[in-house]
Order: structure tokens, then sequence, then C-alpha cells
């Protein structure tokens, strides 16, 4: 009869055993859901580097367009398959039970994975694979060490691994470990790397929660209203109350 | 016009009942800040109810769909995501105010005699809206809803013999799944929030039956036999209820109405000021209101990193794993709450207010309100070997409150009381 409560302390524990998160410190995303621009950016590149496995089925396109300023025609001409329609969810077509085979477990959706996460976690995820020949996908991360997943972005950044230097250290040479270099064979700089992750961190951000600017419209009002509302009702109250002192 | 009302006067006095519950129900004039939980815990109950109504217009309780409704509500259902943060963010109000009204009470001795049975209602109505909140937090069916109800409902397993059976029968499934998501709805729709109503209704009976305590916890409501000197006697006119024909005098009172409808008015604008900022540029509460792993469906093969359940649970999930034994565990953690339910009984003192009660119950309050505190960071905290030895330490003073309380009060050294509110 305890079985229940050992197994759910067991797995508080082991869990938090277990618990290692990255090896690494979190850089931090520069966020900024009001720079349309870089959404835009972001939602081409989720499209074309991320949408063939990560489904996003809780945002639909024309959601997408609409908060993006992206007028739909052109949206459906370059940000959307053949077939689909405008009011539709963001899917792919790959079976889950496919995909269970080729990466060894589920692949997440992506709609909410900035609130899962956290932006930072995501960006710094981004920047962190390394060349790991020991690995199915060649590539291993230190966000997430053993990671499933390939490195889709190598197009971009070029082949990274991990850059050690023979440095001395207390009167021994030592390889020091010094950061994720690139082997130069990418179509971006480094710098234009950092800007393309943050633009697509940027439109994860949004995709959580698309009505976000919406809403700090809306409070910014809300408050006002009821700063004033507070006003009136103490003046209202002092009336009253003169009665009683 | 007046021939209408006084037919229906005459059928339903209901100009009668607005006399004895409002604009002649006396109120101890001197209420202060701590005074403004009760009616706003009405507002936040006011605003669960209708929010969860407009909610349950598009929510699909069903385990395939209810983390897609959710989504549909938030993102295509016109304001939805403002009813649900509303939602959301009320649960955690109701809680920050409900512990405030019980502080209160606490702070001025409102459960002592005559007022136990008030405080009773109110200890049901607590236990009755976790369970709600309890419930209502699985209903997203994400990872958190899923896990926390997985150790929750666990706890029960722990009672001798019966365990098994009774987190079955919770259940109604060898495991969480669909089946507890649906029968959790309808007790989060329907059956609770009916029994939660029907209780502050009783709440609020037993309170204007009895009258309300104040900050100096002396009585309002005096013998008319000539001792009461004139200039104490409120001038204002209070329903025949209370003053029985003239055999009871009432001091230093004035109508709830619109008295105290206007003071908490102000309170009204100043709490919703804070909740709005909440629902509107913060909802998540940083991860405490709404947790991060809870924006992922469901999983059962997955256990999240780490599971705290939502931070007004955490005082009572703190002192459950401070006890090395899983039942003693569980026993100790409903005794925390039967503690708090028995206070009348327990605090054997005279004298309410916590104004004019020796030094060492002011050092003790302090001492809960502490203990209270530092058991809730630690529920959501990892359980470390030097967190748990905390929260052993913090279990232990909790209790030792109680214990203190019912020794020293029965002999207390208290200060004179005032004559007269002060």
């Amino acid at each position: 009869m305890l079985k229940h409560i050992i197994s759910a302390a067991a797995l508080l524990v082991s869990s938090i055993a277990l618990a290692a998160g990255p090896n690494i410190p979190l850089e931090k995303a520069p966020v900024d859901i009001r720079d349309t621009e870089s959404l835009q950016r972001g939602f081409m590149l989720y499209q074309n580097y991320c949408l063939a496995c990560h489904q996003m089925q809780y945002q639909r396109y024309a959601r997408s367009f609409r908060d993006l300023n992206i007028p739909e025609e052109l949206g459906m001409e370059n940000l959307m398959f053949t077939g689909v329609r405008v009011g539709d969810h963001i899917t792919n077509t790959m079976d889950p039970a496919d995909a269970a085979e080729w990466f060894g477990d589920a692949i997440p959706d992506l709609t909410n994975v900035a609130r899962v996460r956290g932006p930072n976690w995501i960006y710094t995820y981004l920047k962190s694979f390394y060349k790991d020949e020991s690995r199915p996908f060649g590539v291993d991360n230190d966000v997430f060490p053993m990671v499933g997943m390939p490195h889709v972005l190598q197009e971009l950044q070029g082949v990274p691994y991990k850059a050690y230097e023979t440095r001395l250290v207390d009167g021994q040479e030592t390889q020091v470990y010094v950061g994720i270099r690139t082997d130069g064979s990418g179509e971006m700089s480094e710098e234009e790397y950092d800007r393309a992750v943050a633009d697509l961190v940027n439109y994860l951000v949004y995709t959580g929660e698309p009505y976000r600017l919406e809403s700090e419209r809306l409070g910014i009002k809300v408050l006002i209203f009821l700063a004033i509302f507070f006003v009136l009702a103490y003046l209202l109250k002092k009336e009253y109350w003169k009665d009683v002192d | 016009m007046k021939n209408l009302m006084n037919w229906i006067e005459y059928r339903l006095p209901v100009v009668e009942k607005m006399k004895i519950h409002m604009t002649q129900y006396p109120a101890p004039k001197n209420f202060n800040f701590w005074y403004f939980f009760g009616s706003l815990a009405i507002v936040v109950l006011v605003n669960q109810i209708l929010t969860g109504i407009w909610l349950t217009m598009n929510y699909e309780p069903s385990a395939e769909g209810a983390f897609r409704s959710i989504e549909y509500i938030m993102r295509d259902v016109e304001y939805g995501w403002l009813l649900r943060y509303m939602h959301s963010t009320g649960a955690s109000a109701f809680f920050v105010v409900v512990y405030l009204h019980m502080l209160r009470g606490m702070m001025y001795g409102s459960y002592q005699k005559p007022r136990e049975l008030l405080w009773i209602f109110g200890m049901l109505i607590y236990l009755v809206l976790m369970a709600e909140a309890f419930m209502g937090y699985m209903l997203p069916w994400g990872q958190m809803s899923f896990w926390g109800a997985q150790v929750i409902i666990s706890i029960f397993g722990v009672i001798p013999f019966i365990g098994d059976d009774l987190t079955l029968w919770i259940r109604g499934d060898y495991v969480i799944s669909g089946a507890t998501l649906n029968r959790f709805f309808a007790l989060h729709v329907i059956a609770l929030p009916l029994v939660l109503v029907i209780l502050v209704f009783l709440h609020i009976m037993a309170l204007h039956e009895v009258g309300s305590n104040n900050p100096d916890g002396i009585e309002t409501k005096r013998d008319n036999d000539g001792t009461v000197p004139a200039e104490a006697v409120s001038k204002f006119e209070f329903h025949d209820n209370f003053t029985k024909g003239g055999k009871k005098v009432i001091i230093d009172s004035i109508p709830f109405h619109p008295y105290y409808t206007v003071k908490d008015l102000v309170g009204l604008a100043g709490f919703l000021f804070l909740f709005a900022y909440v629902i509107f540029f913060m909802p998540e509460g940083g991860g405490y209101f709404l947790e991060a792993p809870n924006f992922e469906l469901a999983n059962p093969m997955k256990t999240p990193e780490h599971i705290a359940p939502v931070w007004y649970f955490t005082p009572f999930y703190a002192i459950l794993r401070a006890v090395p034994n899983p039942l003693f565990g569980a026993v100790a953690m409903f005794a925390a709450i039967l503690a708090l339910a028995l206070l009348p009984w327990i605090d054997r003192g005279k004298v309410r207010s916590v104004r004019y009660r020796c030094g060492l119950h002011k050092l003790n309050l302090v001492n809960f309100c502490i203990s209270f505190v530092a058991l809730g960071i630690l529920g959501v905290l990892p359980a470390t070997p030097l967190y748990t030895l905390l929260s052993q330490l913090f279990s232990f003073t909790y209790f030792g409150f109680f214990i203190l309380l019912w020794f020293y009060s029965k002999n207390e050294n208290t200060k004179p009381l005032p004559e007269r509110l002060t």
C-alpha cells in the first residue's frame, strides 16, 4: 500500500538526480517580439529548417501572416506547401511512428517550446552543436547532451567543432577548451548565424503567446482605468465617511 | 409602484433582509487593511465562476482534446486568452486573499467564542477550495497537470488497508487517464463550486448572526443596563435584530452599507490593479501560477525534471516530505490543516486581539507566519538533505505554534482591554 507514495517519491528523487540540464551557462537571447522583421526572418527559417520534423500544430498560417504583417498571397507563395490552406495549422506530414524509429523518440511540437524551455535555453542550444562522430547524426550538444536531433542549421553555421588550445596550467601543458568554432563552410558568418538563431528564437517566443502585444496594449488601458477608479473610489469613501469620523 | 413593493414585501421581505444584512447591519467602525480580504474573496469567487462558465464553452474534457482545446481558447477564441488568464491568475489570487483573510482571523482572535462555527465554515471553504484548485489544475492536461496529480493522488495510497483501492476509486483507472480527467472536470465545474457557494452563504450567515469581530477584539453589542456612556452609543439606526428591541446598545459601529461598501470599493480597486497587472503582463506569475512544464502535453512516459505542486499547496507538501515515513507524513500533513480548524479550542485565551495579548503570543504568531512561508518555499524546492532538514525544523515550529498556544493561553498575562474601539 505504500508503494505508490514510495514510487512517487523515488520518481521525484531520481528525476532530480537526472535533472542534469545544460552543462554550460545559458546565454541571454536578444528577444524583441516588437521587431516584426526579425519575426518574419524567424518564421522563414522555421518553415525552411524546422517544420519538416517539428510541427507547430496550435498556430495557424493566417495568424502568423496577420501578426507579422505578411500579405497572404506572398506568404502562401513562399511559406506554405501546396495544398495547405491559409487557415490551417502549421503541420507537417511526418508519421510519428517513423519519427520514433528515425530519431529514437517522438518529435516535440514547437508552438509552446519557448514557454516550456525558455528563450535562453533554445538560443544557447542552437549555438551549442558540435561535431562528434560517435553520435548517430555526427553531432552532440552541450545544452542537451546525447541529443537525438541532427544539426539542421549546419549549412548556415558551417561544421562546428570544439576548439582547444594548448596552455600552460601549473607548469604543465594542458589542452583547454576555448569554445565552439566552425570550419567556415557555412553560408553565414558567426555574427550572421547568431542573428539568425536570435530571429528563430524570437519567432518561437511569439508563437508561444501570439496575443502578448495585444495583451500589453489592453493591459495599459485597464491599469490606467483602475488607477482613476481607485482615486474616485477613495474620494467617494472620504465623502461618505465624513459622517463617521 | 409602492403597492407592488408592498405586495412583494409581504410575500418575500426583500427590503427587510437588505436592512438586516446591509443598510442596518452594524459593523465596527475601526476595520483596517486586513478587513478587505473577505469581500475580495467573494469578488474572486465570482470571477472564477464567470470566467469558468465561459471557458467551459470551448473546453473539451478528454485526454485527446483537453490540451488542444486550451490552446484553441488561447489563440482562436476572441479574448479567450484573457478569460483563461483571469481564471488561472484568479486561482492563485483566491489563495493569496484567503491566506491573508485567515491571518486576519488569527491576529484578532476572530475564531474565538462565539465565532467557532464561523471559523469552521471558513476552514471547510478552504478545504473545498484546495480540492477545487487541484482538480482544476488537471484540466489543461499538461505535464504538470498529470504528474502533479500523480503525486497528490498517491498520497491517499498510504492509508492502511484501503489506500490502493482508494486511489483506484479516485482515478477511475489504474493510472491517471482520460477517465480521471472527465470526473475531475465534473467535480471542478459542478459539484465543488456548488458546495463552495453554499459554504460561503453559510459562512456569511454565521457571521451576520454573531457579528463581525474587530481589531480590538472587544464586544460592540453591550447590555443596555445604563453602564454604557451615552457618547459611546452609535448614532446610526440598526435593525431590531441587533438591538433586541432596546435590550442591547451598539457602540462605535456603522451600517455596513454604505460605509463599508464604499470602503471595500477602494480595496477592490487596489486589488484589481495588482490582479490586472499579473493577468496582462506576467500571467505565468514567474512560473508559480502557471508552471513551465504545463505548456507541454501530458506524457505518461516522460517525468518532468522537477515536480512541484502549485505554490498554494507547498507548505503542506513540505510537511509531507519532511517526515521520512510516508504514512506519518500524510498524517502530519492533514494534522497541519486540522490544527488550524481546531484553533478555537486550542486557544484557551479570553482576550481576542493580538494587541492586548502577551508578548509570547506576538512572537508565537510571528513564528507561525515564518514557519508557514518557509515551508511554502521549501515545498517548491527539490528535497535535498539540507532542505529536508529545514522542512523538519519548520514543521516542528509550525506545530509548535499550536502546542505553545494551548499552554500559555490558559493563564495568559494579558493587557487591560479598552472600553471602546480605538
